[in-house]
């Protein structure tokens, strides 16, 4: 890969690691928290070392007890300090949802903005990796539902770096979410030096014509590889990485739409209640008459998660020849 | 302890407090009961729409406020908390903004009544969740510690209903674990609504707990608002000279209903009720303070008075106070908008 002057090709893990190290070096009131993030570095080794350098004061081991790793945050939030706290996989995260949405979430609109709380919690997310049952799922339909979060997906490193670092400045709480099969195997220049990407601005990947992709996290990779390849049949497909699901980018996404007349939204979450039915709903509001064909979903079937069986984790996951026949489905409709 | 509920028999020890830090508490007992007999009284009148109860927790709300130092400590309270809040420096207004939900209410009338927020006031933010603010107690303290701010610490209560939950348990345990300047108070008024204590755990004595998680304990009489202040003044002067963490159980009794839509007839008797009612701490504090010549009787009457006339005065103020716009349901979802689209 050729490497542009002033940035340097990382993976994502190394973007995730490089963007926490410079905050808490920028920022003494940042301080860590989370499973085994100290001596242990982080089990994908994120925070690797980063106890020597900074202390535990400042990357904290907790007790392995989710919900008041969020709502200890919460209250280092509120007295001042900048926390990140992390969730060691998102399954975890479900003892800490009264802290995520009744406590942290409501925090600035509960107390009519006498208190804030400004608070990073990030989380590994996704399946490809056989994690099995609780080692797997994606979260994010569960928390989009809930105003005074944040939510972000970052799909490359140098917006896992932007976004990061956009998440930390920010004054509410956002929810980081990473995807774990994307940590090594996702390679990219990311330029040096700070840099932020505002919440809710998506990207447009590839321009098309024929077709509108969404789609955020792992499958952004394999919905571009499906376009790239129908691209060889003749078929024009834009892809937009949403990157951000709260808030979101409704004006990228039809701008989109308004051009290519049709739209795919792609997730690996479930389909029923997901982040592709509230966009499927937007536009069904907002573009209706602009549309020359159905609104598709393509995404996980209606079950409790994916297995560990291989077959079953499989059938589970989209892959990019899935993803390439629903695109020319719909370019054919 | 004196009776097997542990209230009966306030020794009324002074532990150093003065006549005018004597009269104080029991002011602040005395605008406790009386501010929450107001909100009783409004909602009965259809003026609100719902009040809750803190009857029998005056002494040890009282007590407590009396060892917190304004504008240094940091109070994170659960909502049956009017008596300590008030002993903190809330004022009565502020009460009757928050009953009659009012657009100068802390939360702009969006929260329950008794959900206060105030930097001023070192007064944290709390839902109504039970022992959701425990971690955020926490948190708080970490950051006093982490900051190195000697003479800062943080109070935190509950009741018995929220010893319970899992973030009591996680809360303490890690405020043990890194010796955090904090205080927590358990009200233990025996009643989670309408489940008794025996239902709610086998060992009726929270404080127990407390060596479980290698902090010391201690429990106090909750209808003797001078124990009360002498346990906490203790363990908060711990907390703030870096001795880490305390739990202190304050055995008290809930005298009225869990709020105004509560019936505890459903759940207990009236003869528990009068009972209990005779170990009061709000005459019975009364009657020690003029017994040993801190307020004569006339005096006592004038304390009354004061309070009614500026009860009074703060619910007719409030009354007249507007409502938030309904266009303030949409402020303050975030720092900057409240649209999920960009």
């Amino acid at each position: 890969m050729a490497v542009t002057a002033g940035s340097k090709v990382l993976n994502n893990v190394e973007a995730v690691r490089e963007t926490l190290y410079e905050a808490m070096k920028n920022d003494d009131r940042t301080v860590i928290l989370g499973e085994d993030v100290g001596a242990r570095g982080n089990v994908f080794l994120i925070t690797k070392d980063f106890i020597n350098e900074f202390g535990p004061e400042r990357v904290i081991d907790t007790p392995i007890a989710e919900a008041s790793i969020v709502g200890i945050a919460i209250g280092m939030a509120m007295e001042g300090l900048r926390p990140i706290a992390e969730i060691q996989f998102a399954d975890f995260i479900y003892p800490a949802f009264n802290q995520i949405v009744g406590e942290a979430a409501k925090t600035r609109y509960r107390s009519n903005g006498e208190y804030t709380c400004p608070l990073v919690i990030r989380t590994p997310y996704g399946g490809g990796v056989r994690g099995a049952l609780s080692h797997s799922v994606s979260i994010e339909a569960l928390f989009y539902h809930v105003p005074g979060l944040k939510i972000v997906a970052p799909a490359f490193p140098a917006d896992v770096k932007g976004l990061l670092n956009a998440a930390i400045d920010d004054p509410d709480p956002v929810l980081f979410l990473e995807h774990k099969k994307t940590y090594r195997l996702i390679k990219g220049e990311v330029p040096e030096g700070h840099y932020t990407i505002p919440l809710g601005k998506a990207n447009v990947l590839k321009e098309g014509k024929q077709l509108t992709v969404v789609s955020y996290g792992l499958y952004v990779h394999w919905a571009l590889e499906a376009a790239k390849k129908l691209e060889d049949e003749g078929m024009s497909v834009e892809v937009i990485d949403l990157r951000s699901i709260r808030p979101m980018d409704k004006t990228a996404i039809l701008n989109s739409v308004e051009k290519t007349r049709k739209l795919l939204i792609i997730h690996e979450d479930n389909k029923f209640g997901g982040i592709g039915a509230e966009i499927s709903a937007m536009v069904a509001e907002e573009a209706l008459f602009s549309l020359d064909g159905p609104i598709r979903r393509l995404c996980a079937p209606d079950v409790p998660a994916m297995g560990y069986a291989e077959p079953l984790e499989h059938e589970y996951m989209s892959s990019p020849e899935k993803m390439a026949d629903a695109m020319r489905e719909l370019v054919r409709f | 302890m004196a009776s097997k509920s542990g209230t009966a028999k306030a020794s009324f020890e002074r532990h150093g407090l003065t006549d005018e830090q004597l009269v104080q508490m029991l002011r602040t007992m005395l605008m406790h009961r009386r501010l929450e007999g107001r909100g009783f009284e409004l909602n009965r009148q259809g003026k609100i729409p719902f009040a809750s109860a803190g009857e029998g927790h005056e002494a040890v709300q009282a007590g407590a406020a009396m060892a917190f130092v304004r504008g240094k400590d940091i109070l994170v309270p659960y909502y049956r908390d009017l008596g300590l809040d008030v002993g903190i420096g809330l004022s009565p207004l502020e009460v009757l903004l928050s009953l009659f939900a009012r657009a100068a209410d802390h939360s702009g009338g969006r929260q329950f009544p008794h959900h206060y927020a105030s930097r001023k006031l070192g007064l944290y933010s709390i839902s109504s969740v039970l022992a959701a603010q425990l971690p955020h107690a926490v948190g708080a303290a970490y950051a006093i510690k982490y900051r190195k701010e000697a003479g800062r610490a943080v109070l935190t209560t509950t009741g018995d209903g929220a010893t319970s939950e899992g973030e009591f348990h996680e809360s303490m345990n890690f405020a043990a674990v890194h010796k955090l300047p904090i205080v927590f108070l358990c009200e233990n008024n025996e009643w989670a609504i309408s489940t008794p204590l025996a239902k709610q755990m086998a060992n009726p004595n929270i404080v127990d707990r407390a060596a479980g998680y290698g902090m010391p304990g201690k429990q106090v009489n909750g209808f003797d608002p001078i124990a009360c202040y002498a346990a906490v003044k203790e363990a908060m002067d711990r907390a703030r000279s870096g001795g880490g963490p305390t739990l202190i159980e304050a055995k008290c009794y809930r005298f009225l209903a869990h709020t105004t839509d509560d019936d505890d007839r459903t759940y207990r008797s009236r003869e528990e009720v009068a009972e209990r009612r005779k170990d009061d701490p709000v005459p019975n504090f009364e009657r020690f303070l003029v017994e040993r010549g801190v307020l004569t009787a006339e005096g006592l009457e004038d304390l009354k008075r004061s309070v009614l006339a500026e009860a009074n005065e703060a619910t007719d103020r409030a009354e007249a106070m507007p409502y938030p716009a309904p266009s303030d349901l949409y402020t303050n979802v975030y720092a900057d908008t409240h649209q999920p689209w960009r």
